[in-house]
């Protein structure tokens, strides 16, 4: 079932099309890798999806309902959470805080303290945060304050999950931690949308990948495809590649 | 002892503490001169200001210079319905509707402006007060031919108790607002407004009527301001003095607890009224240096000193204690 679709999705910003008549759906329950070059149009693909600015041409559902015109915290509530590229946290909010704001305002329904207190609890423990919910989110490391950010958007109960770059500026532990963080996210029923530069973690996790290049995607596929395909090795890959050696 | 019992003690002990405060506050018109209750009274609305000033600006973190906009309008509120030409309403009528005035006022703008971020949000409020000002001037040289109104004169004890209501409403509302849902979308719109929106946050609609009730207590306090002046014009009303004591006071303070502030600004009102009556010439340098200090050495505020107060004190409390005890032994 497809829980977003998005049609001639198009965002420019004064000439420059940041994104171009992309196509695209995602099914429930799957792990959607984005990937592309710098300024491919990823993070912007992102923040028109949680309505950061509107589409200038196209349109998009999440579960059948249309998502243009929405503001970011409607879209939020209808169970569209996201993390981001360079961390938001709440910086001299504790941990706990930093996910109970999510708890309390990311979903429809009025929730009580108790009930807000809990689902922060259990959102932290998820990710394994518990033992430093009060600690100022700002003395955390990185990988910590990401996490932050992943329990924060657990605590909205979403449906769907975009995740921005997780795995950027992270160790290798630290990387293949965050994969199976990702897996047993998608295991609660979670769908999982990532933008990400880590090409053992893309490869690794996600059943689908798209491409996108100068805000036009050129491929789509499983991880087997995109690693055979010659234009995405050529334009994508290949400077990965090249770099590497 | 359990923890539970440890905080609810020291929650008896606040609350008994803020009560004898309450009850000094109430009596102190029957023990004193008329012209400290004067002194007393101005505090309290320099608190006022204060407070609802940091209930805003302090944890979403744009920078009003409005309270000097909501304060005339409460001032005009009382000269227009509460003059010697005609007393339209009773006394308390008249310091509701001039909270509700600066309400409504403040969502307006609010609706307007707080879309604009940092420096600009804090130039369009400073416009603000010159803007009605202005037109407050042009309207009564113009259309009504005359400056200036005449409001009934009220006893100055009247005065003073109203404004001590006020405060204790305004420190009442602030607290539990703090505590509250609305008090975290404050601080999460404070800390990365980008965040909080798609946190599920309606960072509209939170900043928007939360400018709006701290508008209330600020007209409030300027509609009863007013029956003490007598005589107001809109340049007595609309004074800016008013915008930027709130702040110099605030951060004077502290503001990250609900006390920082009202500290600050009973500190900073009575040292500017004892420091103008001693020397009025240099009493604003005296100002600008205590302040240019206070924000070098204590960028938290003077809360930042309770802390480290608390640990000296308890240090030396242990001292004491050991050292009695010790005494107790030789004794024996």
């Amino acid at each position: 079932m497809r829980i977003l679709e998005g049609r001639d999705v198009t965002k420019s910003f004064g000439g420059l099309a940041a994104v171009s008549h992309v196509d695209f759906h995602i099914d429930q329950g799957e792990i959607v890798g984005l990937i592309g070059p710098n300024g491919a149009g990823k993070t912007t693909m992102f923040n028109l999806i949680s309505a950061s600015f509107p589409l200038s041409s196209g349109e998009m559902e999440f579960k059948s309902q249309k998502l243009n015109g929405l503001k970011p915290h409607q879209v939020c509530k209808m169970g569209i959470a996201r993390t981001f590229q360079q961390v938001k946290i709440f910086a001299d909010m504790p941990v706990l805080q930093n996910v109970l704001v999510g708890a309390f305002f990311g979903t429809p329904a009025r929730v009580s303290g108790s009930g807000a207190a809990q689902e922060a609890s259990q959102a932290l423990d998820f990710v394994g945060l518990s033992a430093i919910s009060a600690t100022p989110a700002k003395d955390l490391t990185l990988v910590n304050q990401k996490r932050v950010e992943v329990a924060r958007a657990l605590a909205t109960k979403p449906e769907l999950l975009l995740l921005d770059e997780l795995m950027a500026g992270l160790n290798p532990t630290e990387v293949s931690e965050a994969m199976g963080l990702v897996r047993k996210i998608r295991d609660r029923g979670i769908t999982v949308f990532m933008v990400e530069h880590v090409m053992k973690a893309i490869m690794g996790i996600c059943e689908r990948i798209m491409v996108l290049h100068h805000g036009e995607k050129i491929c789509e596929g499983t991880p087997q495809e995109i690693a055979r395909n010659k234009q995405v090795v050529e334009i994508y890959l290949g400077e990965e590649a090249h770099a590497g050696s | 002892m359990s923890i539970a019992n440890l905080t609810s003690r020291r929650f008896l002990l606040v609350a008994g503490l803020l009560l004898l405060l309450l009850v000094f506050l109430a009596t102190f018109p029957l023990y004193t001169s008329r012209s400290d209750v004067l002194v007393l009274t101005i505090i309290l609305m320099y608190i006022i200001l204060t407070v609802s000033w940091a209930m805003f600006s302090g944890s979403t973190g744009y920078m009003s210079l409005a309270p000097a906009a909501f304060f005339g309008v409460g001032v005009y509120t009382a000269a227009l319905l509460f003059s010697e030409k005609w007393a339209l309403l009773p006394l308390p009528a008249v310091i509701v509707i001039a909270g509700i005035a600066s309400f409504v006022l403040a969502l307006l703008v609010g609706l307007v402006t707080l879309r604009l971020k940092g420096i600009y949000f804090a130039i369009f409020t400073f416009g603000l007060v010159v803007l009605i000002r202005q037109l407050l001037v042009f309207w009564e040289l113009q259309i009504v031919g005359k400056r200036g109104q005449h409001v009934i004169a009220v006893s100055g004890d009247t005065v003073y108790y109203v404004m001590l209501g006020i405060l204790v409403v305004t420190l009442l509302t602030v607290y539990l607002i703090r505590r509250s849902r609305l008090g975290l979308a404050m601080q999460s719109i404070g800390g990365n407004e980008e965040a909080a929106a798609h946190m599920g946050v309606n960072t509209t609609m939170v900043k928007v009527l939360t400018f709006g009730i701290s508008a209330i207590f600020m007209g409030a306090a300027g509609a009863i301001m007013a029956t003490r002046w007598i005589y107001v014009d809109p340049v007595i009303a609309f004074n800016v003095f008013y915008s930027f004591m709130p702040v110099l006071m605030a951060v004077f303070g502290g503001m990250g607890q609900l006390y920082g502030p009202v500290i600050g600004a009973a500190i900073f009102a009575y040292t500017e009224r004892a420091l103008r009556l001693q020397s009025p010439y240099y009493y604003m340098l005296a100002f600008g240096i205590i302040l240019i200090l206070v924000i070098l050495y204590l960028p938290g505020g003077l809360v930042s000193l309770v802390p480290k107060l608390q640990n000296k004190l308890a240090g030396l409390i242990s001292k004491f204690w050991k050292g009695g005890k010790a005494e107790q032994h030789a004794n024996t």
